[in-house]
């Protein structure tokens, strides 16, 4: 297995390479740097001598992608791609435009994004399959029709709209919680109540629809008969039986997002003011803080290729039939 | 063969003779923006691929099932009156002005207007200065007025338009019940005209006597659920019936900031939505189709490729790949204002680029299930005896392998429609949505978002573009499912889900 895990990290190389020329291709072809100069800059008139400066500053003013003027292996290196997007590899993010280390706010900023991400993603997790299983226990009744009914209209509800609406009522209308911001230890407790509270809400629908697809499937096969058969109850045969062997579908879609967790959310951190990688993300897109939004790409596809290794792994944990030795 | 060439024939003169009846019949300036000839391209694949089914037994069966879902049929009935709404808003011209240039020639607007904006006139016509609430009388804030003897107040001013022809303000409430019921009296008259008539014409074709016919309708024992349609239509007739008399009065759902009213705002908001919802999967189909199926058949090098490429693409998180190529298209746009005669026209071109941006980062789901499927076929006896006969492989695709997995791309289609629909309101929230001039439900909600502080609250243009999207979304949701259970209920495919990882 250690032999797997090395070769599918060897794997994310080439991966991880093709995002950082794309992301290159995107910001850095299309908008040169002497665009970004100006934009920045700000004022119409800049002089050629003001923006040959600006890109000195900040190591714009090496050739894009080869360096015809440098020796050997500086012919690569000696690059702006080198620089500012091979860097990343080691996890050196360099600056954002306002001149602070991104690689500090990253770190500053996970500890938010988590207190939300992490209880919505376990909390939600568990309310999902247990309602999901419920309606597989009431099949073919009505009270399977009508949930079903129910999670596609839930699913049908724009996130903006629990977001908002959730603010309005018990931030606004009930004034339980304050609307938004946040603080650190103990009193982060009532600023993240409400966001994890609408994250499970908003995600009700699509999961609980999807999880009812795969229980259904195990209902009907041989050894959940068996199961009854022998006298089980029930419950016992959902619990014990079918969720564990609907175990692998689940961990399919689950294991993957894990790591992204780290990331944030992008919409309840921004509307609730969470200072969070969500937020920070936001921020970025909408000052057009390319090195920003280039390290939150580099890192969301790190932990993406981390998930799919996880998933992997996963899989040998709960069916012992997978083994990793392709 | 012969009918279907009948029928191209007919879309083309349709698509030569419509431009030219509009300008010298009504004598206006036709305008084809990108969308719209997008648009109408994918209703004449739409009307070609109805065509195609009803004469294909295999094709058929799984529509006939589509039909007889209670809740898909219902969610087509609200579904129709969705896109005839978008494709009026589809038709693009600009109306002549008064008088002629010096060269005898007409002069035209600049304004390019729709179908239906100059259907709905008096909705866009009547704006008022600023906010008002829903079936008001009188502004949302005060302003300063001179009263007739001369004197300034601070009072909240009446409307231009809504409710200006009540001499009594109090006599608000009994109009607008009048109106309401008076139109709900007739939308209920014309809904039991067209469902006598159309039950009369379902009797005569299954030779059953009326009484019959309304009993089996009643007790739902037709095949398709015409009770559910009927209901579905009742609501939707009341709704407009109710509604159509009362936004010649007032402004049923409000102003918004400059005055514009909310309800038109919704109704345009529709074309967006669907332009999304749909052009999208059409650029995103033939990169899915095409990569997908290529990795699963011919294997080896090109299914490395293919593999690298999608996972590439997928391991970037899909909020800022799409951010970052809007942002480029920014760029681009803002390079070269020359290209562009009319606002309306740079905003098209932005929800075009939008629907390619989308497209392209949303392709590599369907793909990969598309790869999955072709490994699994391409193993099977029928595409080894092709390859015995010495068909060639291009052939194979297109003769064996791609009709297998249209009812995936099929289903990928409908199911990805709600999807995009929802994402635009987020990725316009971000700030790499449409155009800020192109009326969305996404721009709608960025710009009601701020005033929530307000107090009173002015909620409803929120409450107008959630209530919309809903439905809208809902409707798809519920057709996707029935298509989807009719094709094949085991299949999954996530869009790219934006929302997901928002």
């Amino acid at each position: 297995m250690t032999a797997y895990i090395v070769r599918r990290i060897l794997f994310a190389v080439p991966i991880l390479i093709g995002v950082n020329l794309l992301t290159f291709v995107l910001f850095f072809v299309v908008n040169t740097p002497d665009d970004m100069a100006r934009m920045q800059l700000g004022a119409k008139r800049v002089t050629t001598d003001a923006i040959e400066k600006w890109k000195a500053e900040r190591g714009y003013d090496k050739p894009m992608l080869y360096n015809v003027s440098a020796q050997d292996l500086d012919q690569v290196t000696e690059t702006v791609f080198f620089e500012k997007s091979m860097r990343l590899f080691a996890f050196d993010f360099g600056n954002a435009d306002d001149g602070r280390s991104i690689g500090h706010e990253i770190r500053t900023r996970m500890g938010p994004s988590l207190a939300i991400a992490i209880p919505t993603f376990i909390i939600g997790l568990a309310v999902e399959i247990t309602f999901a299983l419920l309606l597989v226990f009431f099949r073919t009744t009505y009270l399977d029709f009508w949930g079903v009914v129910l999670c596609v209209a839930m699913m049908s509800i724009s996130t903006m709209f629990y977001i908002i609406g959730g603010q309005y009522l018990v931030g606004k209308a009930l004034h339980l919680v304050p609307i938004s911001g946040y603080e650190g230890g103990v009193d982060a407790l009532k600023f993240v109540i409400l966001p994890i509270a609408i994250g499970i809400v908003g995600g009700i629908g699509a999961s609980t629809r999807w999880y009812r697809t795969i229980f259904l499937e195990e209902v009907n096969r041989d050894y959940v008969r068996t199961a009854r058969a022998k006298g089980l109850a029930e419950t016992a045969v959902m619990y014990r039986h079918v969720l564990k062997n609907a175990m692998i579908p689940i961990l399919t879609g689950v294991v993957v997002v894990i790591p992204r967790l780290f990331m944030g959310s992008l919409l309840t951190e921004s509307f609730f003011g969470v200072p969070g990688l969500g937020s920070y993300t936001i921020d970025a897109i909408q000052a057009q803080d390319f090195a920003v939004v280039r390290a939150m790409v580099f890192l969301g596809s790190v932990l993406y290729i981390v998930g799919l290794i996880l998933t992997d792994i996963s899989y040998t944990l709960v069916d012992p039939r997978v083994r990793l030795e392709r | 063969m012969k009918g279907f060439a009948t029928l191209l024939g007919a879309l083309a003169a349709a698509a030569v003779g419509a431009p030219a009846l509009l300008r010298w019949g009504f004598g206006v300036l036709p305008v084809a923006l990108w969308t719209d000839v997008l648009v109408w391209l994918l209703v004449a694949i739409a009307v070609g691929y109805a065509w195609y089914v009803r004469r294909q037994a295999h094709l058929h069966a799984p529509w006939q099932r589509v039909l007889r879902s209670t809740p898909g049929m219902s969610a087509l009935v609200a579904l129709v009156v969705f896109v005839v709404i978008g494709l009026a808003d589809s038709l693009h011209f600009r109306l002549p002005l008064e008088g002629k240039s010096g060269d005898g020639r007409r002069v035209y607007a600049v304004e390019v207007l729709s179908l239906l904006d100059v259907l709905v006139t008096p909705l866009r016509a009547r704006s008022e200065r600023t906010y008002s609430a829903p079936l008001a009388t009188r502004a949302y804030q005060r302003e300063t007025v001179e009263l007739p003897d001369g004197k300034v107040a601070r009072e909240f001013p009446r409307l231009r338009y809504g409710g200006a022809h009540l001499a009594n303000e109090a006599d608000r409430d009994r109009d607008v019940l009048v109106t309401a019921l008076q139109g709900a009296a007739l939308g209920f008259a014309t809904w039991w005209a067209l469902v006598s008539a159309f039950t009369g014409w379902l009797a005569r074709r299954r030779g059953l006597p009326l009484g019959a016919m309304w009993r089996a309708l009643r007790r739902g024992e037709t095949e398709v659920p015409w009770l559910a349609v009927y209901l579905t239509a009742l609501g939707l007739m009341l709704a407009a019936f109710i509604v159509a008399p009362l936004a010649g009065k007032y402004h049923v759902l409000g102003t918004d900031k400059v005055g514009e009213d909310v309800l038109y705002q919704s109704l345009k908001s529709i074309r967006t939505g669907l332009v999304i919802g749909t052009v999208t999967t059409l650029v995103m189909l033939p990169f899915a189709v095409l990569l997908g199926i290529a990795a699963g058949y011919f294997k080896g090098w090109v299914d490395d490729i293919v593999q690298y490429v999608y996972t590439t693409l997928n391991s970037i998180p899909s909020v800022l790949l799409i951010a970052a190529g809007v942002l480029m298209m920014q760029v681009y746009i803002d390079k070269h204002p020359e290209f562009f005669q009319t606002a309306a026209e740079r905003g098209d071109l932005r929800l075009l680029l939008l629907c390619l941006i989308l497209g392209v980062t949303s392709w590599t789901g369907l793909a990969r299930v598309l790869r999955g499927e072709a490994l699994k076929l391409s193993e099977l006896e029928y595409i080894q005896a092709a390859h015995a006969f010495g068909v060639r492989g291009a052939r194979v695709i297109t003769r064996h392998i791609l009709p297998n997995v249209m009812h995936i791309v099929l289903i990928a289609l409908v199911m990805d429609f709600s999807v995009l629909v929802l994402a635009e309101a987020v990725l316009s929230y971000i700030g790499v949505g449409v155009d800020p001039s192109t009326t969305s439900f996404g721009t709608m909600i960025n710009a009601a978002r701020l005033e929530m502080a307000r107090e009173p609250m002015v909620w409803w243009a929120l409450a107008a573009a959630f209530a919309f999207m809903f439905a809208l979304v809902l409707a798809a949701n519920l057709f996707a499912d029935a298509v989807r259970d009719a094709f094949d209920p085991r299949i999954a495919i996530g869009a790219r889900a934006v929302g997901a990882v928002t």
